[in-house]
């Protein structure tokens, strides 16, 4: 290992956006603040006045929240995910991702639950769901999952930046309060490596059913119910896909902002992005293929209630946002990670099936409860401001967190990169980038 | 209510298990050929349960709670009109999808086989609402209110419910437990048709009978067990503790 100053020589680029803040930092940071801010308003305002200032009502119970929970619980799985796979077939191709989609991971994994918290007619009993915990209940899965996972996933952000933190708390003597007890003494010496490495191929296996298990027991939330449309047996297998899917598209977009803004380009290569857009490729298949299997099933043997969902979904009152949905998470994307994956093209398509996604939780959950079981109670829905306050409130939150992560901890991961060049994995990389672009 | 021991075991019914024979069973048949709409029902048992109004503007977001909720259906266009009445209380099933989901348990079956809600323990999960194929169950999306003059008369048995959390038909639970008191002073059974709830009490044609199920001389079990006897959505396999009596065509039993 090359002493810190050389290492901070040679990785300038990525040490740079911690000292260095431009007009753009503080500009983002204050609108997101203010967004973010403007939410809690939301929050008091609907906290005192009952659910009621939400637009959901009888029978749509459930709305705009659940959407955002199991949306970003699924952008939460590009992290760990994504980086602990990629880490266990060693991948090297991975690394510069790596530092990004973990901390996406463990901001999306505080973001989505608390949307649980907004939906609860009595927010502030939330831990009694710990304190009378039902084991026949999916959502008590849910709270242990969820937990279990967040845990999991802050450790393993923690643990990969060590040896980072230790450069830094060298680095930095100005921020020694924050980075020398985050350090836990780090010096690099061949005992801190071994028990590091023996702790991340520990957390690389067991994150992967964690986060597999977390996004099976949001599904059953919904595959467990009566309501037509949501009992379906690969709804786990189902969520788990489209998690994963919107993940990488999330790390994708992350990723392509940060090379852009702190000037990333050496680490972050074309060759990483060709990979990631072949990873999100097959995850668009994945998709399409699931979304096709579910539907085609309901239609072609679904009872009366089923069709009923159904058909408002394709040809009824969602159907604008259904094909829209389509259109976002296959027809667009498809031919862009098939033919141009450049980073323009990698852009649109990530950005496409964010938003895909997003209304494809919400027309997953909207229409099954506008056309129950029992055909007799019909209702609409329509979010309030409140509701939309509260989305836009926790994705500046969301975003504002990374922000503020990218100024206080190198977004590229030093020790890796500097690890893979070391055992040659340049060399590999080289040679599959002529390969795969020539 | 520890009343079990002063009471003879019954013949067993086949859908209990052999601890709960000697419980009642509290069940429902509503007789459609009977039913004229009147919506009698659906004010009485506001009036019982204090239910609160959620006034005209509320209503139309879906926020009207009908504890007794009564569907109509208009069939053809005049003047070949056909109107068909279709009261919906909770089904009470044997097998509730919503208790099994709720996460602090504030919702369960009690021992009388009514699912009852436990207003202080829910905290608006509104995952039970959501798991009734019947749509039966309401939520306080707001404060509860009642016109002014309208609190006079509101039932001082009644839990008032509060802002957030779920509510439902309990069968009028605590005229059963005034007279499960009176059995249990007199040291016999309840008598069939001594407690009735709200509705069945106040239809005037007599549509709604009340009763223990598992008592087979009771007048419900012998309606239940009718030829034009229904249940909704029994495909599910909940086992709802109230039956319909099937209307008009008779020719096909």
């Amino acid at each position: 290992m090359m002493d810190s100053e050389a290492i901070a020589r040679k990785y300038e680029r990525v040490l740079a956006p911690l000292t260095r803040t431009g007009w753009m930092f503080w500009a983002a940071v204050i609108s997101l603040s203010i967004i973010f801010l403007w939410s809690f308003f939301a929050f008091g305002w609907q906290y005192r006045r009952g659910l009621g200032e939400t637009g959901m009502g009888h029978p749509v119970s459930w709305a705009l929240y659940l959407v955002n929970f199991v949306f970003f619980i699924g952008i939460s799985h590009a992290g760990a995910l994504v980086s602990a796979v990629l880490r266990i077939t060693r991948a090297g191709w991975g690394t510069p991702f790596g530092r990004a989609a973990e901390a996406v991971t463990v901001f999306a994994l505080a973001a989505g639950p608390t949307n649980i918290l907004f939906d609860l007619g009595r927010s502030s009993r939330f831990y009694w769901v710990a304190l009378h915990a039902q084991f026949k209940s999916p959502l008590l899965w849910d709270f242990t999952c969820i937990m279990t996972y967040f845990t999991v996933s802050v450790i393993f952000l923690y643990v990969l930046l060590v040896p980072d933190i230790g450069l830094l708390r060298d680095r930095f003597p100005g921020r020694r309060w924050l980075y020398r007890p985050l350090s836990l003494g780090w010096t690099g010496t061949e005992k801190e490596w071994s028990v590091l490495s023996k702790t991340i191929g520990f957390l690389c296996i067991a994150v992967i059913p964690i986060a597999v298990s977390v996004h099976t027991v949001v599904s059953w939330v919904f595959g467990l119910q009566t309501q037509p449309m949501w009992f379906s047996t690969i709804f786990a297998p189902y969520f788990v896909v489209g998690a994963i899917y919107s993940g990488i598209a999330a790390i994708i977009l992350v990723t392509i902002a940060l090379r852009k803004v702190y000037h990333l380009e050496d680490y972050l290569k074309p060759y990483h992005f060709n990979n990631m857009g072949l990873l999100l490729l097959v995850f668009t298949l994945l998709w399409a293929y699931f979304t096709f299997a579910e539907h085609l099933t309901v239609g072609y043997a679904g009872g009366s209630a089923e069709h009923a969902v159904l058909w408002s979904k394709l040809t009824g009152k969602y159907a604008l946002l259904f094909w829209i949905m389509v259109a976002l998470c296959f027809v667009i994307p498809f031919p862009i990670l098939v033919f141009k994956r450049t980073l323009p093209g990698l852009l649109i398509a990530s950005i496409c099936i964010i938003i895909g996604m997003w209304i494809e939780r919400y027309t997953i959950i909207i229409p099954s409860f506008i056309e129950p079981r029992l055909p007799y109670v019909r209702g609409d829905y329509m979010p309030s401001w409140v509701e939309w306050s509260m989305t836009a409130g926790i994705a500046a939150g969301f975003t504002l967190a990374f922000v503020l992560f990218s100024k206080l901890f190198p977004v590229i991961s030093i020790w890796e990169t500097e690890k893979d060049e070391k055992e040659g994995h340049d060399k590999l990389r080289q040679k599959g980038f002529n390969l795969l672009t020539g | 209510m520890g009343s079990k021991k002063y009471f003879l075991p019954i013949s067993s019914s086949p859908q209990l298990p052999m601890k709960g024979v000697h419980m009642y069973r509290w069940g429902m048949v509503i007789d459609l050929d009977r039913c004229t709409g009147c919506q009698a029902c659906v004010v009485a048992c506001r009036q019982e349960n204090n239910v609160p109004f959620a006034g005209e503007q509320e209503a139309g977001l879906g926020r009207g709670k009908f504890w007794m909720n009564l569907i109509s259906e208009v069939k053809g266009s005049y003047p070949d009109v056909e109107m068909r009445f279709f009261p919906i209380p909770c089904m009470q099933c044997d097998h509730p999808p919503c208790t099994k989901v709720c996460p602090v348990e504030a919702t369960y079956k009690n021992p009388d086989g009514i699912v009852a809600q436990v207003y202080p323990r829910c905290i608006g999960v509104r995952m039970c609402i959501s798991n009734c194929p019947y749509t039966v169950r309401y939520f306080n999306w707001h404060a509860p209110s009642w016109p002014d003059d309208y609190k006079r008369g509101r039932n001082p048995d009644v839990y008032r419910r509060r802002k957030g959390i779920t509510e439902k038909c309990n069968f009028c639970i605590q005229r059963i437990r005034t007279a499960k008191w009176n059995a249990r002073r007199e040291k016999r059974r309840i008598r069939d048709g001594e407690v009735v709830p709200a509705c069945a009490e106040t239809c005037p044609s007599g549509a709604i009978s009340f009763g223990d199920l598992n008592d087979p001389k009771s007048r419900v079990s012998r309606l239940s067990k009718s030829r034009r006897a229904f249940r909704l959505l029994d495909d599910l396999g909940t086992e709802p503790k109230v039956y319909y009596l099937k209307e008009g065509e008779w020719h096909d039993g």
